[in-house]
């Protein structure tokens, strides 16, 4: 069918993979009568859920931030769910196949630090600012100037990954099943956009929890019955060493000493500093698809617990996307009986192979008969259509507020910007449905609209966290410094694409790094030019006084009691055992 | 639409944390409980059913959809009359 299609996630490049999937023109598999019966009570549970959730859905706080009262669990789950999409599981579970363990990062350092430093450092700023966006923040804190750089961004570029989402949802179930692409676009779209401009985010939070719930009871089968045919761990490893020649596909760290020690061709200070200390941080900290779950929570032990919950959640991850790839290194055959050797999607369009991404639905026919794979077929759609609705709704909420209700129109009736949010849920599906025809005619446009992302999000966290801890950062400082970050990003990416490897070498500061170290080292040197910028541009302009940043900034603020009480009360004991069983996690694995 | 004085709100933070919305008479738990025991008794006579005619598929001999299938049952049964509408929940 010539589509191709890039299996990243739904939002941002920390947790992108590199694998350029070509699906394959042969469709994998049927669904009988009952997996469609299956696919159809999810349709009608979230049509359902829309229409009920409506009737709570008035005010502009009800329809963009769920009336803040989500406990601590939905909104976490939440969190973690907004980032658990499709994409994702199919793209991560390739590179699992591809690059062996080694992609757990993206799940552990490249998430649960920065999940935690959110609920226990950031949130109580975001909280208690009563903002309705990150940037809402920056424009209490830098001015207008920040804000609308970051909105009108931030906007654009949310649209346009619903649209990704849309194709690739429509590329996945054309390959799978051998549905019609425009069939897929539009049902998703159309479902999306009712339960989204009937309920706004509180049915999208709704939609995202039944989406995890729905994703675990889809994909868990995999690793069990997978490793119940390997023979367990110890076993799985001694025959993935056997298939691929090396010991190097099941050791988290202890590869990663040079560029060439390790299939991914990354050195562990790319790991720590780009993608667990610059990537991850700048993603889940500040990229508003994932903080407006949090901003929805009731009071404020409930948003510093709610990222606590999602990244003990989140360390379970792997193991529903990346053993279903290491085992499928192990025990996924051809029908003939030998071992099924997956290849890149280029090589797999000319040869009909299999490509890297498909090895999760591989391994859900493997195991799962009637029934079993309808669930497991619902949970990849939902996960597609919860992707569409978080990214359909954050880019409401940052228009309606951000741009229409900041420069547009000022000051008008609540119910005006509520109607607001509902007709841009409604535009914003019409221009993600040209999106996704778009990237159909041009499949390199979704690589560019995902490379998008990682220009932004790594400056604008070096923003917000200056903006948080340090007072004497001047509105003409955060909004220089993200400027000049940025537009550092956007250079350093059009110079590798024009300079190629030579030009990568300068980036990553090794002849020897692929282009997986690229992201990495480009998000760490364009957040060092924010911060550079903004210390600079701030040290020479005058600073605001403290009395003006109250509730904003540490050292000017006092920060609110959360109301706990007792030990298992408190956000920070729990931060404490996730971030043990974090480091236990990585020794295990080390 | 924001307050550029940055008004504070000095959050009451409650203790109570049970896992429903004042204004919504049904919990988000009760309809994660529903989908889950619709899933499971679609899927618990399918994996009876594969006693007799087994699915063309690995490890077919542990009956995956009949286990996995009672089990979103008792999960989703749970769930349901746990966070029914008028439990209090």
């Amino acid at each position: 069918m010539g589509h191709t299609v890039c299996l990243k996630e739904k939002q941002g490049m920390p947790f992108a993979h590199p694998v350029m999937a070509t699906l394959l023109a042969s469709q994998l598999t049927n669904l009988s009568g009952i997996d469609i019966l299956i696919l159809a009570l999810y349709f009608v549970m979230v049509l359902f859920i829309g229409f009920y959730v409506k009737g709570g859905t008035n005010t502009s706080e009800e329809f963009f931030l769920a009336g803040r009262e989500m406990t601590a669990w939905i909104a976490g789950l939440s969190f973690v769910s907004a980032n658990l999409g499709s994409l994702e599981l199919m793209g991560w579970a390739g590179s699992a196949y591809q690059y062996g363990i080694l992609a757990t990062h993206w799940y552990w350092i490249g998430a649960i630090p920065a999940m935690l430093f959110l609920g226990i450092v950031m949130m109580p700023f975001y909280y208690i600012s009563k903002t309705h966006s990150v940037p809402g923040y920056l424009q209490l804190r830098f001015g207008e100037g920040a804000r609308g750089l970051a909105a009108i961004s931030f906007a654009f570029m949310t649209i346009l990954m619903s649209g990704v989402n849309m194709y690739a949802m429509a590329v996945v179930m054309q390959t799978v099943l051998g549905w019609n692409i425009t069939f897929s676009i539009w049902v998703g779209a159309i479902t999306v956009a009712i339960y989204v401009m009937l309920g706004g985010l509180r049915s999208a939070i709704i939609n995202e929890v039944l989406q995890f719930v729905l994703i675990w009871a889809g994909a868990a089968l995999i690793p069990i019955l997978g490793l119940i045919e390997a023979g367990g761990w110890t076993n799985l490893k001694a025959q993935i060493a056997h298939n691929v020649g090396s010991n190097d596909y099941t050791h988290l760290w202890s590869t990663l000493g040079t560029f060439k020690g390790n299939p991914m061709g990354i050195h562990w200070t790319g790991i720590v500093f780009g993608l667990g200390a610059i990537v991850s941080f700048g993603y889940w900290t500040t990229d508003f698809l994932v903080v407006q779950r949090v901003l929805s929570a009731k009071d404020l032990r409930a948003a510093k617990m709610a990222p606590v919950i999602g990244a003990a959640f989140k360390m379970a991850v792997p193991l529903i996307v990346i053993v279903p790839g290491l085992l499928a290194l192990a025990v996924l055959k051809n029908p003939d009986g030998s071992l099924m050797h997956l290849v890149p999607g280029d090589v797999a369009r000319a040869t009909g192979q299999h490509a890297y991404d498909e090895v999760l639905p591989l391994m859900l026919i493997r195991y799962c008969g009637p029934g079993l794979l309808g669930l497991g077929i619902t949970a990849l759609v939902a996960g597609f259509m919860s992707g569409m609705a978080g990214n359909v709704s954050a880019f409401s909420t940052v228009w309606t507020y951000d741009i229409y209700g900041a420069y547009i129109k000022k000051d008008a009736p609540d119910k005006h910007y509520v109607s607001m949010g509902r007709w841009s849920t409604v535009i914003g599906m019409l221009v993600s449905i040209g999106t996704a025809y778009l990237v159909a005619r041009a499949g390199s446009i979704m690589d560019y609209v995902q490379a998008l992302f990682s220009f932004f999000i790594s400056p604008l966290f070096g923003t917000v966290i200056l903006g948080m801890l340090w007072k004497r950062a001047t509105k003409q400082g955060g909004f220089w410094g993200l400027l000049a970050g940025t537009v550092s990003s956007i250079a350093m990416f059009t110079y590798v694409e024009l300079g190629g490897k030579a030009a990568l070498a300068h980036i990553a500061l090794s002849p020897d790094a692929q282009p997986m170290a690229e992201n990495m080292y480009r998000a760490l040197w364009s957040w060092l030019i924010c911060v550079i910028v903004t210390v600079v541009v701030s040290l020479m302009t005058t600073p605001k006084p403290d009395s003006e940043l109250d509730g904003l900034v540490y050292g000017a603020t006092v920060i609110p009691h959360d109301g706990a009480r007792t030990l298992f009360q408190k956000p920070i004991f729990w931060a404490g055992v996730v971030s043990v069983v974090f480091i236990g996690l990585n020794i295990l694995f080390w | 639409m924001e307050n550029k004085t940055a008004e504070i709100h000095h959050v009451h933070a409650s203790i109570d944390d049970h896992d429903v919305k004042p204004k919504e008479p049904l919990s988000l738990w009760f309809f994660v409980g529903v989908l889950c025991l619709g899933y499971g008794l679609v899927l618990t006579p399918v994996g009876i059913y594969e006693f007799s005619h087994p699915p063309s598929v690995v490890l077919a001999n542990l009956h995956a959809a009949f286990w996995w299938g009672l089990l979103m049952t008792i999960f989703g049964a749970f769930y349901t009359i746990r966070f029914r509408p008028g439990s209090g929940r």
